[in-house]
């Protein structure tokens, strides 16, 4: 993959995921991002261009875990479809947690996706950031996120 | 038989960014040792470092969940086709439970 990853997604959309974390605190919210790769050769310029909010399946531990099946997934899929997308990635929530990725989040990760991720402290939606599987599966690269002015043209 | 394997999105970078590929194979199994035979990097995002299928790959023969089949070693026919479809999961962190301590 590319050094430098960027992921764009609009002021809407950004508060669309701090919002669905706020309304599920203090569990963990879910869904997938829709959107495409603009650079098709390095992959390394993404925007979300929707979101299909889901449920947290864990609901026998919601508030530090999160799963979305693979009918979820395969739902998301043709939502994207039919939107001329595909799901780029995925967005979850920690409540009370900082927006860095744990390691149950890397032993469960897929590469190639972007994981966005909310900070939720005490109901109030906070920092948010962006990350991708290394291909060795070891660590995550940050991915830099654009909220709202479009510069990835 | 000739099986068609179905790859999900997010491997297809490893696999010349095809999303499907043809193998030959007996089982479920044997579908998807071809399919990372022809492209190696697969291997260690669908399986454990011993061999096991990682707990959110999840394969399906033709629409069916293998899971509720023989697993690895359903059988396959020519034209069956495998999809890999991913399941996602994640969490901030281990939750402490709370400990009660009993003053004697």
């Amino acid at each position: 993959m590319a050094e430098d990853h960027q992921l764009w997604i609009s002021q809407e959309l950004a508060e669309g995921i701090r919002r669905h974390g706020a309304e599920t605190f203090p569990y963990e919210c879910c869904g997938a991002m829709l959107g495409r790769d603009l650079d098709e050769l390095t992959e390394s310029r993404r925007e979300v261009l929707g979101l299909f909010p889901l449920v947290n399946r864990r609901d026998d531990s919601p508030r530090n875990r999160f799963a979305v099946t693979a009918e979820d997934v395969r739902d998301a899929e043709k939502a994207a479809r039919e939107h001329g997308l595909e799901v780029v990635g995925w967005y979850h929530s920690h409540p009370d947690h900082p927006a860095r990725p744990s390691e149950f989040d890397r032993e469960h990760a897929w590469p190639w996706y972007s994981y966005v991720i909310v900070s939720v402290m005490s109901g109030t939606p906070a920092d948010m950031t962006s990350w991708r599987l290394n291909d060795d599966r070891q660590a995550y690269r940050p991915e830099s996120i654009e909220i709202g002015n479009r510069t990835l043209a | 038989m000739a099986v068609k394997v179905i790859i999900p999105t997010p491997l297809r970078v490893y696999a010349a960014k095809k999303d499907s590929a043809e193998v030959s194979a007996r089982t479920v199994g044997e579908a998807l040792g071809g399919l990372t035979a022809q492209f190696a990097e697969l291997r260690k995002h669908l399986f454990t470092d011993d061999g096991k299928l990682r707990s959110f790959v999840n394969v399906y023969l033709n629409d069916e969940d293998i899971r509720y089949m023989a697993k690895e070693a359903t059988p396959v026919k020519d034209g069956d086709v495998v999809s890999i479809v991913p399941s996602i999961a994640g969490g901030c962190c281990s939750l402490i439970l709370g400990v009660t301590t009993r003053k004697f």
